[in-house]
Order: C-alpha cells, then structure tokens, then sequence
C-alpha cells in the first residue's frame, strides 16, 4: 500500500541523510522524499512516499520518531492530507500536434511556460494521479524531458501539524 | 573567563562527573591532549589500538552504569572506533566518543586524516554531531550524554575540528538539556501496567523473558522481587544473564540457540510470556512461525521500536522497566489473598519445568584424560570472587562461559550479545578493572579471540590493571568448527589456528605472568596461581579440540527441536 508521510524536523546539519539513510539502511522503500524549510524557525519538513503494509508503516513511523532530531511524524494514510506535486514536462509540437497539445494543457489547467516552434514546455500541479494522467496523454506525442517533484502533503481542516 | 574549546571540552567531561577516559592521541586531537597534560581530575588510559580503547569504555559503561568515554584522532583513530561504536549500539551500552577532525576550512577537501566519521557512523550511532562553533562545544556535550544515558541507551559521537579546540570563548556549561524533538518515555501506562497484571494472574504457565534492558535500567531487584512474589520462572537472554539470580528456583537460566533444554520448552509450552527489556533477537526465538504458539505476550520495553519488530505482542508497555516492574509489583501486593493462591495454582507448571530440567540438564561429559572446556568454566566459578566481574570473547567459550557460570548478580558478565565481536573480551575486561581497581575481573577468551586485541596486555601492565586473561585453547576458531562439523560435512576452511603460541612467553615478553595447563588436574592449581598474582595474568587452558556446544537450535528451526546430543 502507498503511503504519505510527513516527517518535522530541526534543521540540523545533516538531518536529510539521517532520514533518507534510515530508510535505506532498514530496507524501506522510497517512491519520492522532498525536504524543504518551512514557516517555523529551525524548522523543515520532509514529504516521504514509501510502500509497505502495516507492520513495515508502524516500524518507519516508530523508526523515524525515535531519530534525535526528529519533532514529529504525520502518517496520512488515513486520507487526511491533501497532497500536491508540480511536474515540468517537455514535448515534442510540430504541425498538428500543436493544438492537440494545447487542448490536453487547458483540459488539466496546465501552464505553457516555454515556447519554441519544435517544443512546448508545461508547467502542470496537482494530485500525483493527475500528474500521471496528463504525462500518459502527452506521451504520445513525443515527451523530451520530465522532472517531477514528487508529492508534498498538507493537512486539511483549520489545525496546523503542532495542533 | 574565556578558555578554548579544548579546555572547554574537559570542563564539560568534569562536569559530567567523567574520571576516567580512554584515549589515544594525533594530529587533531593535540589540543586536547595539551590539555589534559597534567590534569588531576581525569584519568587517562591509553590503549594499544583504538577499538580497544572504545571496547574499554564499553567496557566501564557496562560494569558501572555510569557513561564511558572514548576519545581518538581523525581520520584512522576515528574509523578504528567504529567496531567499538557498533558494538556498544548493538547493546544499547551508553557511551560519549570524542573524535578530532580537520580543521573545519578543510572539510570536505580530502584533507591529511580526514573521514566524515558522522556518516559513517550514522548507522552505528544513537546520535552524533559534527561541532562546528566553539560556542556549541559546552551545550552539545551536554546534549550527547544527556541522550547517550536516556531513554534506550547508546553511544553517541562528537566530531570535534581543529580549530575549534584552538578557538576561545567564555564556558558556561547549561544546567539543562532542552530538545523538542526528544523525549523518551520512561513511565509505564499505568493502565496497560493494571492490564498485564490481570493477564498474568490469570494465567497457568506463564515465563518471563528477560534481556539486557533490566540490567540497563537497575531493575534487577524490582525483576526478582516479582518473580519470587508470584513465584515465575525466569529465562534470560544471554545479554540478560546475571539480572536475575542462576542459582534461584525461579531461574532457567538462558533461553534461545543455546539455551538451556528447560528454558526453550517452558517459552514452547508457555501461556503468557512477560518480556522484559529484551528484543526477540532471532539467536532468541528460532523460528519465529513456531515461536511460543501458545502464548499471549506481554512486551515492556523503553524503546517503541523494539515492539513488535519480529513477533506479535497482544500487551505492549512503552517505558522504563523498573518503572513498570515497580508499579506491576505495587499492583500485585495489593491483591493480598490472590498471591498465594495463584503461587499455589502453578504448582503443575512447576512440576513440568522440573521434569524438563531433570530430564536434560545443561551438562557436560566429563573426562579425566582431556581438560573440558566446561569443566575450567565451573572452577572459574568456584574458585573466583563471589562479585568477580567477568568478560568474554565470542564463539564456544562465550557459551559455555553462559552455561556454566552461573551470573547472580548484574554488571558481572561483559559480553558482545548483539553485534558478536571478537577482541572485545580483553579490553572491555580493561575498563572493567580502571572502574574497579579492587574487583575482581575475569577476561574468558579463545585462541582466535585473544589475538585481535591482545596489544592490550601493553595498556594493563602499564596501568596496573590485573586482568585475569583467561585463555580457552583449542587450537581452533571453535564456533567455526562446530558449525563446520555439524553443517558443512566437517570441511573445516580455515578453522585451524596451526600456530601453537608459547602465552607464558607471551606474558613475559609485556611484563606480565603466564601459567599454562594441559591436564585436568592442573586446573585449579593454575586458576589459584593467576587468581593469586597480583598483576595481570594469561592462563591457558589446552582443552578438548572437538568439544561442542550444546544444546544448541540450529539456525532456522522452532526452539524445541533441540540437538541434545550431536
Ligand atoms: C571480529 C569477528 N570476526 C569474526 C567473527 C566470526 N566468529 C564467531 S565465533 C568465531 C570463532 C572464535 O574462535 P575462538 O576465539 O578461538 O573461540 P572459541 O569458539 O574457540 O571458543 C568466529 C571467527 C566474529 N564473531 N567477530
């Protein structure tokens, strides 16, 4: 099963290798891992997708919380997140496959934001599953080049993650 | 008044109540030592080799509780502390280790004696940090034995450059540790406590299961205290042996891959097993499809991790065991009448551990024409001090050493239950002996073993640490042998050590004293002279070669499908 985890941390030096070598060294998996720094002072917030069944989930969960500099972890799995990712994706548009293009961007309110007379590079956020959908539609077409994110999550409702 | 980070850094260890540390010198570790030149308030034991100076540390930390501290150089002193590290992690062993590192312009750049020792000791370590303000020198220290000593115990690092051991600052050591992101949980639940104690009085052939953790937390009274309250056998892991009593009733001595016949069928035949500080290592349960099947388990443990890591719990108690065991005994003693009525109610079970224990016994065949390994083991025993403190090596004298010691005590057996390393037995039995000059310490190694850290007969003779080494000699890395015999159809690959060393020779050749036996009647005629030198001491035993330990469960079958005799 896919599960989304958000995990707080001090912005200590080297506290990204901790996590990402934590998930290594015990043998979870990682499907996208993003850190970045947040609102809060000293502190960042690292997105990790991973796959595993219940017990692997309790023992990352349990493994990431006993990590020194670790102040809280978030296991979305329950559906309470929202998550996002953005993706950059660049394809192939001559002659017909223009519009074809253009249509597929408006269809998933995507962004052109680079244009050239051979390419047109989009900008496209959402749910991960919708990222996928627009890549399938565009691969066709000829994709030159794709960098995605990978997902960040947000809780829904008025509480912030410290409560 | 402004110091430097060097001189801070001792201020700290004081502060700490540090008096003995375990070090060798280099390049960026200079500044430390200048300052340690001289200093009364810290003694300073330099080891021959690094590992065996964090071994040593190791070593102290078990036998007094109290944090040990290792400091090495960058670069090679720093990597050779690594197995020490891993092993004093592997047994949750509370350990402060101070490297020095390039200066900090430096890092990164492949300098002379440089290595990221806190990657490499990421995995190894319970936290480590890379100091990089001579301002954070103080409150860091005190941050890593704050977390070495809390919680679930380990050791922890503190890469310390160059210049910041030269840079100057005002000291002022923090009167407390704030980390947001840390707060272990020591108090047991006390409803989960309430729970466990109503399991337990309702069962009929219950067993508790005991490792390093009761040991870790002073909880060897309060461990006890239940037992002969209820009147429940106890079973130790190797890592357990010494917290409760081996010559009590209740005591069935250790369980697992060489445990003893009693102790694995009563886990098998059990109806609620109480694990106490200890992790259902696979050395422990066997095969874990047919491990206690009919059993409920009841798992207290400090360290949410460990539960329910490798087998089912239906009662987990997140906490400090000698917090849980005191509240469980509080709770017990309350119910007044039903204590002697449910002692009274295990009496079948009691019956059917005695029929196991008589039925096989841990024992060994004896001989009067061989010395058997066993055999020097029991007079090591008898002839030894009753709070003797003894060390092992790894491999088949580790084993019998934990058959036939009988431990009663806790802190009396130094051993490397989880990482399994050889070499440890010496040094560790070193640091044993720098806590406690007046004890007793018993150092019981192989062949193989001895010889991965014997540079350390250097270390005792100079600082007049009389180590008992003991040396059980049979000419092979017996561990190996066995596995060999029993599992590779006797193709014994580089299991022979073909070498014979002369050991009396040896001990001379550091300054110390040699005695050697090769017939049963000279063992205790060789035991009553090391025990009565009073410097350090090898004595050699030329054992049975192809003696086994046994019971053992091979590796990958249930706990009951024991080889008795193989
Ligand atoms: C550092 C290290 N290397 C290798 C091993 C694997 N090993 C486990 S037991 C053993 C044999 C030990 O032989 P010896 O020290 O002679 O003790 P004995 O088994 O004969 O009592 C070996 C090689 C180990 N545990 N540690």
């Amino acid at each position: 099963m896919r599960h989304t985890i958000s995990v707080l941390v001090e912005n200590e030096f080297g506290v990204v290798s901790r996590v990402a070598s934590l998930f290594s060294s015990r043998g979870f998996n990682i499907d996208s891992f993003i850190g970045a720094p947040t609102n809060e002072e000293g502190i960042s917030r690292i997105t990790i997708v991973t796959h595993g069944d219940e017990s692997v989930l309790e023992q990352i969960t349990k493994q990431l919380n006993k990590l020194i500099d670790v102040v809280k972890v978030i296991d979305f799995s329950d559906g309470s997140g929202i998550e996002r990712e953005m993706a950059l994706i660049k394809v192939t548009a001559e002659d017909e496959s223009r519009a074809e293009v253009l249509r597929i961007v408006d269809i998933f309110r995507a962004k052109i934001i680079d244009v050239t007379s051979r390419s047109y590079t989009i900008e496209a956020t959402g749910n991960p599953n919708k990222i996928d959908a627009i890549i399938e539609l565009l691969r066709p077409l000829g994709v030159k080049e794709l960098v995605r994110t990978g997902a960040i999550t947000i809780g829904r409702g008025a509480k912030g993650w410290a409560g | 008044m402004k110091m430097n980070g060097a001189r801070i850094l001792l201020e700290c260890l004081m502060k700490e109540g540090v008096d003995t540390v375990f070090g060798y010198p280099g390049g960026t570790v200079l500044n430390v030592y200048d300052e340690l030149f001289g200093c009364k308030e810290i003694r300073h034991i330099m080891p021959r080799h690094e590992q065996a100076g964090t071994h040593a540390a190791d070593g102290y930390a078990r036998a007094t509780g109290k944090v040990g501290v290792a400091i090495a150089t960058s670069g090679p002193g720093a990597t050779n502390t690594v197995t020490g590290i891993a092993t004093a992690y592997m047994d949750s062993i509370p350990m402060v280790i101070i490297t020095g590192q390039v200066p900090t312009a430096l890092i990164g750049n492949d300098a002379f004696q440089e290595v990221d020792i806190v990657g490499i000791t990421r995995s190894c370590t319970k936290h480590n940090f890379l100091v990089k303000d001579v301002n954070d020198i103080a409150p860091i220290i005190k941050k890593a034995f704050y977390i070495a000593r809390t919680g679930r115990p380990g050791p922890v690092l503190v890469d310390l450059p160059k210049d910041v051991q030269i840079a100057k600052t005002e000291f002022c050591y923090p009167e407390s540790v704030e980390l947001r992101s840390y707060k272990p949980t020591t108090g047991g639940h006390p409803r989960q406590v309430s729970k466990a104690v109503s399991m337990l009085l309702a069962s009929h052939r219950p067993v508790m299961y005991v490792g390093g953790g009761v040991i870790l937390s002073n909880a060897a009274p309060e461990l006890t205290a239940l037992s002969r309250l209820l009147s429940i056998p106890v079973t130790t892991t190797l890592m357990g042996l010494g917290a409760f009593p081996g010559d009590d009733v209740n005591s069935l001595g250790m369980l697992g891959m060489h445990g003893a016949y009693c102790a694995n069928m009563a886990m098998t035949h059990s109806d609620l097993i109480v694990a106490v500080g200890a992790r259902f290592d696979d050395r422990v349960t066997g095969k874990v499809d047919t491990f206690a099947p009919h059993a409920k388990i009841i798992h207290i443990d400090v360290d949410p991790t460990s539960i329910r890591k490798n087998v089912r719990v239906d009662l987990p108690i997140v906490g400090d065991v000698r917090d849980v065991l005191t509240k469980m005994i509080k709770k017990v003693e309350k119910s007044e009448g039903d204590q002697a009525a449910y002692r009274e109610s295990l009496a079948p079970w009691h019956e059917q551990i005695a029929g196991w224990k008589e039925k096989h016994p841990v024992s060994f065949t004896r001989s009067s024409a061989v010395i058997k390994p066993q055999f020097v083991i029991q007079k090591l025993r008898e002839l030894s001090d009753r709070d003797a403190i003894v060390s092992t090596d790894v491999g088949q004298h580790q084993m019998w050493t934990a058959q036939f010691f009988s431990f009663t005590g806790p802190r009396t057996l130094l051993t490397s239950g989880g990482l399994g390393t050889m070499g440890f037995g010496l040094p560790a039995a070193m640091g044993a002996q720098a806590a406690f000059p007046g004890r007793q310490v018993i150092a019981i190694c192989g062949d193989g073993g001895i010889q991965m850290n014997i540079q350390e007969m250097a270390t005792l003779v100079q600082n007049r640490l009389p180590v008992k080494i003991v040396i059980i000699n049979n000419n092979f890395l017996g561990m190996v042998r066995q596995w060999q015999e029993m599992f590779f159809d006797k193709r014994y690959s580089q299991s022979c050590l073909e070498l014979p060393i002369d050991y009396i020779k040896l001990a001379d050749a550091y300054g110390a004293k040699g005695f050697v036996a090769s017939k049963p009647s000279e063992v205790e005629t060789v035991i009553r002279q090391g025990f009565a030198e009073p410097g350090p001491v090898i004595m050699e035993f030329r054992v049975a070669r192809e003696e086994k330990v046994l019971p053992m469960v091979p590796s990958g079958a249930s706990l009951n499908e024991m080889l008795l005799n193989a």
